[in-house]
């Protein structure tokens, strides 16, 4: 914020403006604070994260056995649809928004973020287009053409229940929350880091935001389209996708491709980031070569949006795309490459402390580096041509989406939980979530990669005996029970955590080097008392070395402006929630109804200006 | 862990020989398969290494700089070093040039189309939910479930699907390639070792989808022919006279076989022959197995195939003396090549 | 956030930009402008590669008549520089100037709707509606989310007429004009592109 803006802010505290400030549970469903929008954001991740998980321990019970009849094939199928949307869109990303809405702000100094009544809006919509996805488990009519909904499969002719609705509407609505933060953050990071904060000088994890809010605002409308396509197709008849009226069901592929690579680099951009962080600050050392580490995040967001095909090499492209998509897609190793080494010459001459936080990361690196090279290996297109669609390309992917994310965001969780909670939590029981669910993961998926050469499709319901895989699927299933476990552990540990007193220091692990670590476990509701003035790369480490116990501040001690709560983010999506089962449905009065509910509250926030409410630290301090 | 997964990968390329050969696509069988197999090699030496070394790192500094307890010391904060950044950066651009060019070589190679070779035998696949038809357009012939070939030509193929998308795969033989509704796409294998390999379908396509094998068998160019004219020949119906009318109303109305019936549904000539019914329930179990399974699967094919199309014996109205006939016939319906 | 304290004629020049509010409002739309850009990108891409399939429906080359559309292009074009004039009148504090040029601009969009709307009928009398072919499906989306977009154009630069009627230009309500001139802007070179792949090339062939 600019001392303009301050003095602004000032001139504005001449008049006080009465604004209702709520208490309890409304607090949670008005408020625009970035830091509990990014506890929501956690305990809705966690919910469907909890979800997905007891949707992948079912697939692992049917599959313990050939020709197992655990679960029927259609609930199979709904399954295995349900747990990859789920946790990408409603686990992972979340979690994600979770950690980005805790952080940034702290990070570059700021008191929120650009916009804090889309943030609240999006969290909600987020919210709306899960619970409406989920809602088909209740009434039997669950998506199941799997995540990526390929038509024909997906259309009006293969799929006549409301099974798909769910799932175009459900993550529609969910989009437009995703879409919503990924400008927000983009606003933020370019408008609102501290004076002295160039962008040479923001922390990794912002950068690695920055790019990923980048990538899904370039990337997400896509989605957008493919859904809005397919649902005209389910629902008004329209011929996208339908191969009988003309339409073109490898168009659906490519549609969903450019949205859905770099979807997955936004999934892994912030475990970069947030792993650069945990070694940087356990390793007491600052990160290595912090400017190919920029340059290597830019270039991968760039080439992500130019290997999509390589996911469609087995649909008969062409051997010029094949070879040009295989080319592209190496290269991505190349910066990928750089990163892992930049991590591992971080912690060389460091002085490296395991906490639960660093197991995560240093757990990261070498598995990364595994789900890293089979996709080299799977960009070699004519050998991808007898990984695809198998339990390789499974393995693949749960290598750089669990190994790679999953640990990520751990990591991310435990070394920034004080932080959000100013609660530290129990080490000891999270080196046994650590230790249980890395073994797990390990024992679960690093042989389904040969389960996938030995001829085992993917997404399939069961197999026959004596082909060779009935081993090595018992020892699969027993890791995926071993990493359920360690996911109980966490949350006993947060329970354990959240009824105990608040512990955390400001500097928590006493190694922070960002400015996240100079202000209060948790922070005041504005944050900084007093705009900070950064004065290098690793802000709060250079003030503490110059023997300084705060950052230097920017501005005055003054009152501070904060924008007001509100319920409408919360109303807006409840319309949108009860317009998409208008649609749904076809029924007129609700689709208008929820719409309209929409509008009436944009148009309430158009007309009434937010005018916000003054805090004054010092009295704060008093009081 | 950390230890034990490079020896693992170790393991894994010594074991690499494994694998049924009728299944596995670590035990190629013919030259498409033994390409992408090559290739697989390459790019697994090349990652182990990359592995190997990340690996290594990794456990040494994680050993070596590990915080004794007390320690307040700050290391040295290093910014970077370009040597070592030019060094990580172009060695595996170099890695990635011996991976890339074979790539790019067998992507053409085995993007050769004999679709118009004389020399090759073509077959029109079209996929359907959950079944394989495989016509041959140089003969005039169609059959189901079981493609047979000639072990000394190439196979020119044609992909189509009737509804959704399948994938063709006969791991052991080469990758695989989409059917996509409304388009053709075209590929070749060739099945230079006599034998029967097992095919799958590798896109999620329904409930069945895992059950949607198919076989694939590599004759002798002389039973190949024999094959060919026994298929031409016309149709055995079923001797007793109650069955033959029965299989006739109640069957072809959506099956065919030899020159009757029409192609909604599998191809029977010669059903009894093939390594499976309806492609999943084997008959080398046992002996007899056959006539046992056509009776599972003609009396409640969804309890075998959730979601096929074919009706039930109670909605075909078939006694269990009729079901028991059909069984029999059809069991012993084989060709002779 | 002090907008209400400045009186009428002592706004700074570019009141949009006047708070550090008001900034995020201008580059966070900007930003979802290249959203929209993608989106549209989409729908394009979607339509050049489903506009050839027909099938029984009506052709492209039958159903496209250029004088109307190019009337509506006109239409279009011209409300944009209204929307300039009144963006420059806003800049020089002229309020009752820029309700004018804004009003001109809402009018001048209600008729591009209008032609529009007529446009569609005729194509569905024609027997060219969603559900006839792929072509037709590409057509309609394509068409109707830019005509969606301008509809809310419309109605958003009316509900901005009333707001300034009632508070004043104000650094509250000036990035919230600023910001509707750059969607309509926005929208109208959507429009020129529509006019050029799907109408120009539609008529070509």
């Amino acid at each position: 914020m600019s001392t303009q803006a301050a003095q602004t802010a000032h001139d504005a505290h001449t008049h006080t403006h009465t604004v209702k400030r709520y208490r309890g549970l409304l607090d949670w469903l008005t408020t625009v604070d970035h830091k509990k929008i990014g506890i929501l954001y956690m305990i809705a991740g966690l919910f469907f994260f909890v979800v997905g998980g007891l949707e992948a321990i079912l697939i692992r019970i049917q599959l313990l056995k050939p020709m197992n009849d655990f679960v029927s094939a259609d609930t199979y199928n709904e399954l295995l649809t349900m747990h990859g949307t789920t946790m990408i869109f409603f686990a992972a990303m979340p979690l994600l928004f979770a950690l980005m809405n805790a952080v940034i702000p702290l990070q570059i100094g700021a008191r929120d973020v650009a916009f804090p009544f889309l943030n609240s809006l999006g969290f909600w919509t987020f919210f709306a287009g899960g619970v409406l996805m989920n809602i088909g488990w209740f009434n039997g009519t669950v998506p199941d053409s799997g995540w990526t909904a390929y038509a024909p499969l997906s259309g009006p002719t293969f799929n006549g229940t409301h099974g798909m609705d769910y799932y175009v509407i459900g993550l529609q609505i969910a989009g437009i929350g995703t879409l919503l933060g990924g400008i927000n953050f983009m606003a933020t990071i370019i408008n609102m880091r501290a004076p002295g904060m160039s962008f040479m000088r923001m922390p990794i994890f912002t950068w690695s935001i920055f790019i990923t809010s980048v990538l899904i605002v370039f990337a997400f409308p896509v989605l957008t389209v493919g859904l809005v396509a397919l649902m005209f197709d389910r629902l008004f008849q329209a011929n996208f996708f339908e191969p009988g009226t003309g339409g073109n069901t490898v168009l659906w592929e490519h549609i969903f491709w450019i949205f859905g690579h770099p979807e997955v680099y936004i999934l892994i951009m912030p475990a970069f980031g947030v792993i650069s962080e945990v070694v940087s600050t356990f390793s007491r050392k600052r990160l290595f070569g912090y400017s190919s580490m920029v340059f290597a995040l830019v270039l991968i967001a760039f080439l992500s949006f130019m290997v999509w095909a390589h996911h469609m090499f087995a649909t008969g492209l062409g051997p010029v795309a094949n070879a040009l998509f295989s080319i592209g897609t190496m290269l991505i190793a190349v910066p990928t490459g750089v990163k892992i080494f930049n991590w591992l010459f971080t912690l060389w001459g460091g002085s490296i402390r395991f906490t639960t936080a660093m197991l995560f990361a240093v757990g990261f690196i070498p598995t990364f580096v595994m789900g890293g090279v089979t996709g080299v290996m799977l960009a070699s297109a004519p050998a991808d041509y007898q990984y695809h669609d198998t339990y390789f390309v499974v393995a693949h992917f749960h290598y750089v989406i669990v190994g790679g994310m999953v640990l990520g965001i751990f990591a991310g969780l435990h070394y920034w939980w004080p932080k959000m909670f100013g609660r530290m939590l129990n080490e000891g029981l999270g080196k046994l979530t650590f230790w249980t669910f890395f073994l797990g993961f390990h024992l679960t998926f690093f042989v389904q990669h040969f389960l996938g050469l030995l001829g085992m499709p993917r997404r399939v319901w069961t197999y026959l005996p004596n082909q060779g895989l009935d081993t090595m699927n018992v020892i699969s299933s027993i890791g995926a029970f071993l990493m359920g476990f360690g996911m109980i552990v966490f949350v006993v540990n947060i329970i354990i955590t959240w009824i105990r007193p608040r512990n955390a220091a400001a500097d928590a692990w006493e190694d922070g080097r960002s400015m996240e670590w100079s202000i209060p476990s948790p922070p005041p509701e504005y944050n900084f008392k007093q705009t900070p003035l950064v004065r290098s790369y690793d802000a709060w480490w250079k003030e503490k070395m110059d023997g300084k116990t705060e950052m230097t501040p920017a501005e005055p001690v003054g009152p501070i402006h904060m924008p007001s709560p509100s319920i409408l983010p919360l109303l807006m999506s409840v319309g949108l929630f009860i317009a998409g089962f208008g649609f749904m449905y076809d029924h007129l009065v609700l689709s208008i109804g929820g719409l309209a509910i929409t509008f009436a509250c944009m148009l309430l926030r158009s007309v009434f200006d937010d005018r916000g409410f003054h805090i004054d630290p010092e009295e704060e301090v008093h009081a | 862990m950390k230890r034990i997964l490079p020896l693992l990968t170790g393991l894994a390329l010594l074991l690499s020989g494994c694998g049924r050969a009728d299944l596995s696509v670590l035990n190629p069988q013919g030259p498409v398969a033994q390409k992408q197999y090559d290739l697989i090699k390459i790019s697994i030496s090349i990652m182990a290494l990359v592995v190997v070394v990340v690996f290594a790192i990794c456990i040494y500094v994680l050993i070596r700089y590990r915080r004794r307890p007390g320690d307040k010391t700050i290391p040295k904060q290093v910014e970077g070093n370009h040597t070592l950044e030019i060094i990580w950066t172009v060695v595996p651009l170099l890695l990635l040039l011996i991976l890339g060019v074979p790539t790019i070589q067998t992507v053409f190679g085995l993007a050769k189309d004999y679709s118009h070779d004389k020399n090759a035998i073509h077959v029109k696949v079209t996929s359907r939910l959950y079944w394989w038809e495989f016509e041959y357009t140089d003969y005039g012939i169609t059959t189901a479930q079981q493609l047979v070939v000639p072990s000394n030509k190439k196979i020119a193929f044609e992909l189509a699907s009737g509804d959704v998308k399948h994938s063709f795969w006969i791991p052991s033989i080469g990758g695989k390639l989409d059917t996509n509704p409304g388009l053709t796409n075209r590929m070749y294998l060739e099945f230079p070792k006599e034998g029967i390999y097992r095919g799958k379908c590798a896109e999620l396509c329904g409930p069945s989808h895992a059950l949607m094998d198919f076989k694939a068998q590599s004759v002798s160019p002389a039973s190949f022919d024999r094959w060919v004219a026994a298929m031409k020949a016309p149709a055995v119906m079923p001797a007793d006279a109650h069955i033959a009318e029965t299989f006739r109303s109640k069957c072809l109305s959506c099956h065919a076989i030899g020159d009757q019936g029409t192609n909604g549904a599998p191809n029977l000539t010669g059903v009894g022959g093939r390594e499976t019914v309806g492609s999943i329930l084997y008959n080398d179990v046992s002996p007899g197995a056959a006539e046992d399974n056509f009776r599972k699967w003609i009396t409640d094919p969804q309890k075998v195939k959730p979601g096929t199309t074919m009706p039930s014996a109670a909605d075909n109205q078939l006694t269990p003396d009729e079901i028991n006939g059909l069984a029999k016939y059809l069991a012993g319906y084989k060709l002779n090549y | 956030m002090s907008a209400h304290q400045h009186a009428e004629g002592q706004l700074p020049h570019e009141p949009e930009k006047a708070t550090l509010e008001g900034r995020n409002k201008v580059l966070g739309f900007w930003i979802f402008l290249g959203a929209e850009t993608v989106l549209f990108g989409t729908l394009f891409s979607a339509f050049i590669a489903l506009r050839h399939q027909v099938l029984d429906g009506p052709t492209a080359q039958h159903l496209f008549e250029l004088p109307m559309v190019f009337a509506s292009t006109m239409i279009l074009l011209t409300s944009s520089l209204m929307s300039v004039f009144a963006v420059q009148a806003m800049h020089n504090n002229k309020v009752k100037a820029m309700i004018g040029w804004l009003l001109i601009t809402i009018l001048l969009g209600l008729a591009f709707l209008g032609l529009e709307i007529t446009e569609f009928n005729t194509y569905v009398k024609e027997g060219h509606t969603l559900k006839t072919s792929a072509f037709s499906s590409s057509f309609y989306t394509l068409v109707g989310f830019h005509g969606a977009h301008v509809a809310f154009g419309v109605l958003w630069i009316g509900l901005l007429i009333a707001q300034i009627l009632k508070k004043g230009l104000t650094v509250v309500t000036a990035p919230k004009i600023y910001l509707s001139a750059i969607y309509w802007h926005f929208i109208d070179v959507v429009w020129v592109f529509i006019f050029t792949v799907v109408y120009l090339m539609g008529k070509v062939g």
